[in-house]
Order: structure tokens, then sequence, then C-alpha cells
């Protein structure tokens, strides 16, 4: 039997990760993995143009085509929506397309060859529209293609009175900054298999970061209630937000061609279509003003910051809010204006990807602070530890830190393990006589842990534990495991608070028959904000045992077995069940965007060592230190795992990452030109944490996921500008754009 | 096309199954054969997800025809686990991090016992370049770098043992 020490040593302690077998030997089941009888394969048919009319689908001749299911609008039994946030997404155009790629309709066949020729011998005549490509051209306003102006969203985050600083500042600096969109590049591309009928309803099972969405958009969808729909989370190939909102789609068309067909339907996306027609990371363009005292205070900040949504509002609003409540930073301003628009275009739509908003203001504060910096004549360390945020202080929204955080100190640990100062020296030598020029260059920054503002409050999450007759305990719940490790990290909590032995942990399938609605696997929650509702239904377990007197106050796992039994017998079952309760005295205002954005945040200062070839202008990554607070650290391994990959996927959207767009479309939808990083094209990163335990996190712990991918971009920027003195304010900083920003400086 | 025979060795076992010559090997082996752990990732040999050992050489199966595997021995994710236990690589993923979502995880550990089987004692360096088809989105590659290193210790260790 398992010894109570090393029970009490699960909680930071790098358990074997619960799904590692599976995974090493081929053996997890993934969405393409299923098979059924009598299953049709599903393909979709596309916009070929950015905006128009449909006037006509023509089918061509040499097609059987009586052999096929057709779907088109007309056959959606309920809305054609794909509800979301606002209901104007169709599930499949009906007249007016918004974007290349909108699905249009629908075939499904046994024979994937047959049914590839069947989508080739499609014609969709349109009638085109003139299209709105960029965000200058969709606040230009000339052609209105979303509401009354373009606009999904628009706010301002208003603290002291900014218009009053001006004048009295020794400098006021100004910038202008922007980023790209980014592909989430997830390796299993989106993928649903779907039985539906209108006798038994309507199940699907796929790839996906949010089971109780999919279930939402497929009953307005079916116009069918909760209980006849049920959706089934596959072992799912990474999401990194591309599977929050997307899979809704897929899951709907699929279900209606099964239902239509009364066979399965497997809907896999092939590579091309799923890096042309699904979401990415919104492109941004950010200004910057900003009044300093010539003690290097910061008196003001004014932002604007604009988002391109693509056609369609789907997350646009919230990336905007997560944004925009992030781009002053970890610091203390008492005046502070943050004018935030999410706009439409004609593109299809962007969504979530890791950080939400969140790594493109951050990217052009970082940025910017080094610019007011060497501005004003001081180092952009010092010029940040003059007015990092602490304690007591407030940000942007007036949210008052409460927590032991020491920005000035984490940064030293962070330079200090970077060799800051001695790097810094040796470049400067070096460079001078060599064509690779070297630098060294940091970012400080947050990340709001949880939905955003009153969402957690709204979401009310539920997540239960329920103890088998065999004194087994599984967990139930919607949050899940996409690689992240959440089936291990949830399993360790529930372990630690029963006081089990970690194999006695079950996860349940994610299933929506089965498991409660705890919310969307996103922004950086399902450890925090799930993980502390399983150890409160946990202790209730161990609660509801002692209190009916089957389980002393100290037991062994032996005893807990038998008091489950015995508990069992008696009652018939044991599972409790724990909803969200927000942290004591956490107020927010959704109209005037004022108050606490976010229950905690996490913290960190990443510093990057790069090398830019003079004549080539291509960059390497040599060195990379990723220093952070993010409360308890639950399963290091898996916590630095979450580390290193968010950073590498950060220098991919510094650096390579370039989506190609032309007419609203992804030009370079293919692995072999969207070059995200190889093994070959990084180093090894280097991660440091800081613990402080955040009381309302389930051990201490905080959000994670996302934080790593904010940092890097302009880390590595401000290293660039370091080795050749040129000041780049845009990404992916391509060689390109790397050599006419040096020519610009040396004309 | 027209469906023939054909005949396919995989992971020692002998496999006759029908498929057009030029079908791409992935699909014989997942669909037909039910190798579902080789895993589809792009379709154009660029992400390595569906990676076997076509005799000693690591290959993409997207990008070979059934045809061109007729004759030689095929290794799948499936055929690395004995009854004893884990191929050493597989286990060093688990101890060490080097799996998350899993999807490249097969491919990429196919690219590792190839790589172990020409060079057991790789560098750093040796390990990232032989990865570099295998594309990674969770890990950052550092962890699996670190559960290649500690793979190739492993198996020199069993190969130690074996000789004395």
């Amino acid at each position: 039997m398992l010894q109570n020490e090393e029970i009490d040593c699960i909680i930071g302690t790098s358990v074997p990760r619960k799904d590692g077998p599976g995974k090493v030997v081929g053996a997890a089941i993934y969405t393409d993995d299923l098979h059924f009888p009598e299953l049709l394969h599903g393909v979709t048919v596309r916009s070929p143009v950015p905006r128009g009319r449909l006037v006509a689908i023509r089918y061509g001749s040499g097609i059987p085509w009586e052999e096929l299911t057709i779907v088109r609008a007309a056959d959606i039994p309920g809305k054609n929506c794909i509800a979301l946030i606002t209901e104007d997404q169709p599930c499949l155009v009906q007249a007016h397309i918004n974007h290349p790629e909108e699905p249009i309709l629908l075939l499904a066949h046994h024979d994937r060859c047959l049914l590839e020729e069947a989508r080739r011998a499609i014609q969709v005549e349109v009638e085109s529209l003139p299209a709105v490509f960029n965000i200058e051209e969709s606040l230009a306003g000339k052609e209105v293609i979303w509401g009354e102006n373009n606009i999904f969203k628009q706010f301002v985050i208003d603290k002291g009175n900014v218009d009053l600083v001006w004048n009295q500042a020794d400098f006021v600096i100004a910038g202008e900054y922007s980023t790209g969109s980014q592909e989430q590049l997830y390796i299993e591309p989106n993928g649903i298999v779907a039985v539906a009928s209108p006798e038994e309803g309507v199940t699907v099972w796929g790839s996906m970061q949010c089971p109780y969405y999919v279930h939402r958009a497929l009953t307005r969808v079916f116009a069918l209630s909760n209980e006849r729909v049920r959706v089934v989370q596959m072992e799912t190939g990474g999401g990194f937000g591309g599977k929050e909102d997307y899979p809704s789609m897929v899951a709907a068309h699929a279900a209606l061609l099964a239902w239509k067909s009364r066979k399965p339907v497997k809907l896999i996306y092939d590579r091309a279509e799923d890096m042309a027609a699904t979401t990415k990371r919104h492109p941004a363009k950010i200004h910057h003003k900003t009044a300093v005292r010539r003690d290097g205070k910061l008196l003001g900040m004014e932002v604007h910051f604009a988002i391109d949504g693509g056609a369609y509002a789907t997350l646009s609003p919230v990336v905007l809010s997560r944004g925009g409540i992030h781009a002053t930073g970890p610091y203390y301003c008492p005046n502070i204006r943050i004018h935030c628009k999410a706009v439409a275009t004609n593109t299809p739509p962007h969504g979530a990807f890791r950080g939400f908003g969140a790594p493109q203001s951050l990217f052009a504060l970082e940025r910017h602070m080094n610019k007011v910096a060497f501005s004003i004549g001081l180092s952009p360390e010092e010029f940040r530890r003059r007015n990092f945020l602490r304690k007591g202080q407030d940000t942007a929204t007036g949210q008052t830190v409460r927590e032991d955080i020491d920005m000035s100190a984490l940064l030293d640990r962070a330079l200090a393990e970077a060799d800051y100062y001695n790097k810094q020296a040796q470049f400067t030598r070096e460079n001078a006589r060599s064509p690779i020029k070297k630098g060294i260059g940091f970012a400080a920054f947050f990340h709001g842990a949880g939905f955003t503002g009153s969402g957690e409050r709204y979401l009310a999450s539920r997540a239960e534990v329920e103890a088998t007759a065999e004194g087994r305990v599984r967990i139930l719940t919607s949050g899940v495991e996409i690689g992240q490790g959440t089936n291990t990290s949830l399993s360790q909590i529930v372990a630690e608070t029963l006081k089990l032995p970690l194999e006695w942990v079950d996860v349940a399938q994610p299933d929506t028959a089965r498991v409660p609605d705890s919310g969307p696997t996103v922004a950086s929650r399902t450890c925090m904000v799930i993980g502390k509702l399983l150890e409160k239904a946990a202790s209730g377990i161990r609660k509801t045992l002692q209190d009916s007197g089957m389980l002393a106050s100290s037991y062994s796992a032996f005893e807990f077995l038998e008091a489950c039994r015995l508990y069992i017998e008696r009652h018939g079952k044991l599972k409790i069940a724990a909803q969200y309760q927000p942290p004591p005295d956490i107020h927010w205002d959704d109209e005037q965007h004022k108050g606490d954005a976010y229950g905690t945040f996490s913290w960190a200062v990443y510093v990057a060592e790069v090398s830019v070839d003079s004549l080539t202008f291509e960059t390497r990554v040599q060195n990379f230190i990723a220093a952070q607070e993010v409360g308890r650290v639950i399963h290091p391994l898996l916590a630095a795992g979450q580390i290193e990959g968010g950073v590498i996927q950060g220098i991919g959207y510094a650096l390579y990452e370039n989506v190609v767009w032309k007419q609203g479309r992804m030009e370079n939808a293919q692995m072999t030109n969207y070059i995200v990083p190889t093994s070959v094209d990084v180093p090894s990163i280097r991660v440091i944490f800081q613990e402080n335990p955040y009381p309302y996190g389930p051990m201490g712990a905080k959000g994670i996921g996302e934080l790593p991918i904010d940092g890097p971009a302009p880390a590595v920027v401000n290293a660039i500008e370091d080795a050749i003195g040129v000041s780049v304010s845009r990404i992916p900083a391509l060689p390109e754009i790397l050599m006419e920003a040096a020519e610009m400086v040396h004309v | 096309m027209s469906k023939s025979l054909v005949q396919l060795r995989v992971n020692d076992m002998e496999y006759v199954t029908e498929a057009c010559p030029m079908q791409r090997l992935l699909d014989v082996l997942r669909e037909n054969l039910k190798f579902t752990g080789v895993k589809e990732g792009c379709g154009e040999g660029e992400c390595g997800a569906c990676s076997v050992l076509l005799d000693e050489a690591l290959v993409n199966s997207c990008l070979i025809p059934v045809c061109q595997a007729e004759g030689k021995s095929i290794t799948t994710i499936e055929g690395l686990a004995t009854q004893r236990g884990l191929h050493p690589v597989q286990q060093a993923f688990i101890d060490r991090g080097g799996t998350q979502c899993g999807f490249c995880t097969p491919g990429m550990i196919m690219a590792v016992v190839a790589l172990l089987k020409a060079n057991p004692d790789p560098t750093e360096e040796e390990i990232r370049r032989s990865i570099a088809g295998n594309l990674c989105r969770c890990t950052g590659y550092t962890r699996i770098i670190e559960s290649v290193t500690s793979a190739a210790q492993a198996v020199r260790q069993v190969k130690h043992e074996r000789l004395s």
C-alpha cells in the first residue's frame, strides 16, 4: 500500500501523465480513427469569392448525383446559424457570401475518390460584390459589409484623465505597431463523425476544446432539445484556440449530412482546407501615445487598439476585451485611455488563438516601452523598474493588485539567468567585427487567468466527482485534454484532496450525456477554475463520508475504499457537484469596462538572445529564458512543457509565421510555405517558475496556458533592435522587413 | 484505377489486402489494415506524423505508393512495444514529457527509433537535425530532445547488459 508521505507529494510532482501510454503506442483514438459500418465521407463546397450573391449551383456531368447526399441551406431543420455570441454566422450560405471559403453546400458518399470528383464538378455561380480586406478599408466604411458601420464592437477603457497630461509631460512619445495573422496549426486537422436522425437526435464525436459550445450550436441548427443532442470529445491533437468555435461548424455540417443520408458521416478536413477555411489569430493595428515625466514615471498612456475580425463576429468582441485590457500591461499609470475596435472584413472569421488578443497588444506595448526608454535616456530595464505595478496599485481597468508580486525582482532574476549585462558588452565588442550581429532583449508582461470580466460568473461552471463502490474516484468535467495535461493535473488535485493514490482517480471521457457543463477549455482556466471546482467536489466526497460516520478524520486509502463501498451500498451513489463562485470582492462593470477584469494574473519576464545575419537578415533565436510567477506549480514537467511550447509558438509568431492574404484568402494554406519552427530553428528554452500560491486557485495554482505566447515576440524584436540597431514595429519580422528597415536607417 | 491484391509485411506479420497500386501507403495502413497509430497531418510530406520505417529507412507514408512497399518490411508505431513492455523510446517520451497532444508522437518516435539505430549516441545537434522533418506544435521540442537523450542512454544500457 502507498504510504501517506508518498501521497502527500502528488502536487508539485511530475507524476506520469495519464494519457501517455496510449499516445506513445499509437492506441489513443482520435476522430479519424473511428470506424462505423456504412460510413459515408463528407466534403464541403466553398465560396470562390470574398463577397457576393449566390445566383445558381450547377451540377456538372459525369457524376452519379443520385448516389450522393447533397445538403443545402434549405435542408437545415432549425436555424441556419452557428450560435456563439452574435447569431450572425450562417451554417451554410443562403444567398449572401461574406468571405472566401464560406461553406455553401455539403456532399457525402462512401467513395472518397468519387466524392472529390463530385466536389470539383460543382460550379457555384456568384454575382460578385465589392469587398473589404483590412482594418483601414473597413473603418473607412466605403463598403458596409456588416451591421451599420462594419464595427463588431467598440469601447473605451478610461482611467484618470489622459487629456490633462500632455501639457504637463516632459516627454510625449508616439509609436505605431502592427501584428499579422497566425495559424494555430494543431497537427491533427479538424474533424467530426456524426450519427443523426429525426428519431434518434444527433450524436457527434470529434476533435474539440468545448463540447458544450458544439452542443449548443447543434441544438439550434436542428431545433432539438438539449437531451436529444450528444457531443463526445475524442482524443484531440492540439487546439490552441483553433478548436474553440470552429468545431461547431464542422459538427453541424457532418450532422446535417448524417441526418439527410441516415448514415454515419465522417467529415475530416485536409490540411489545405483547415488552413484556408478555419479561424486564425486576429491581425491588429496598435497606436501608442505616452506621456512621461523627467524622472521616468509614466503620466499618461493613450492607446488605439484595432483588430480585424473577418466576416462574422464569432469571438471578436471578447478577443477585443482581453487585448484591450492587456494593452498597458504590468505598469502603473494614473491616466489611461484605451480605444478598442473590432472590425469586419471579407476574410474567414478570425477567432481564438492562445493569448486571445493579448499577444497583439503586448507586442505593441513592449516594443513601445523600449522606444520610450531610449527616447528619454533610460535603459529599457530601468524605465520598466520605475513603472512596474506594485501591490495596492491599480491596472488600466482600476483593478487593485492584491497579490505579492515583485516584477522588479522577477526582472532581475531573468536578466541574471540570461547573463544579460555581460552578453550586452560581449555582443557590442564582437558585432563590430562580425557579419553576424548578436543582440539581447526582453519583455515584461502579465496575463489574466480565466474568462474576462463577468465571464466566469455568467458561465457558472459545474464539475463533479463521483466515488464508485470499488473505491475509485471519477472526475466528470467538460474541460478537456488537448495535450496540455489536463487529465493528469486535475487527477493530481483530486488525489491530493482525498489523499488517494493517483492511480485511483479516473477522468470520464467528455460526453455531454455524462459530464456537466464546466465551460470551455480556453482562457488558461481549466486548471485554475475547473481544478478549484474539483477540489471542492472532492472535499465534499470526503466530508459526506466523514459526516455519515463511515470515515475517520484521518484515514488510509483502503479505509476510504471501504467507506465508499459502505456508503454506496446504503445510499445508491456518491457524486458531488461544485459550481463556480467568484473570489470575494471581485467586481466588474461590463458597460464601463471597469473593475476586476480577472480573478488574478500570471506575471512574466522573458529574455531572448538573437543573431541576425547582416547579409541575409535571417534571425535565429540562440537562447531564451522564460521566468514567470504562476502560483503553485501542480506538475513541473507539464507546466514547463506548456511554457516551452508557447514560447516556440511565440517565436514563430515573431519571425516566421506569415499568413499571406490575397483577396481575403490565405494564399499559403500549406505546411510547405506557411513556416512554423522546426526542431533545428529554435533553442532549448530555460524555464523558471517563481511560485506564489494564489489563495483562490486549487492548491494555490493560477492559469498558465496562454501566458508564454505573450512575451516572445516583443522580446525577440527588442533583441533584434539590440543586434542591428533597427527598430521594427511589425511582426512577423521577416528578413525582407528587417532589410527594408535597415536600409531606411542607413539612407 | 483497378484494385489488385497487395502483399505487405507490417510489424513482422504478413497481410494481403486489396488496393490500387498507387494508393498511399498511409491509407492502406490506416484503412485496410487498421494501423491507425499512423497519423495524417498534412498529406504533403511536411509534418512527418505518418512516418513509418520501410526496411530501415524512415519515410512519410503519405508520399509512398503502396506498390513501392511490397516486398519490404514496414514498421509502424504499433510494432515497437513487445510483450516485455514499451520500447525505451516510448518509455522516455512518457517520462520526459516528449508527448503532449500525441498526434505527432507516433511519427516522432519512429524518427527517433531510426536515428538511434544509425547513431546510438547522438549529440543535441544530431537529434535536432534527425527530427526536423517531424513537426510538433505542442512541446517546443525541448522535452522531445530530452526524451531522445534519455532513450539513447536506455538503449545503450540494454545493449550493454545483453553483451555482458
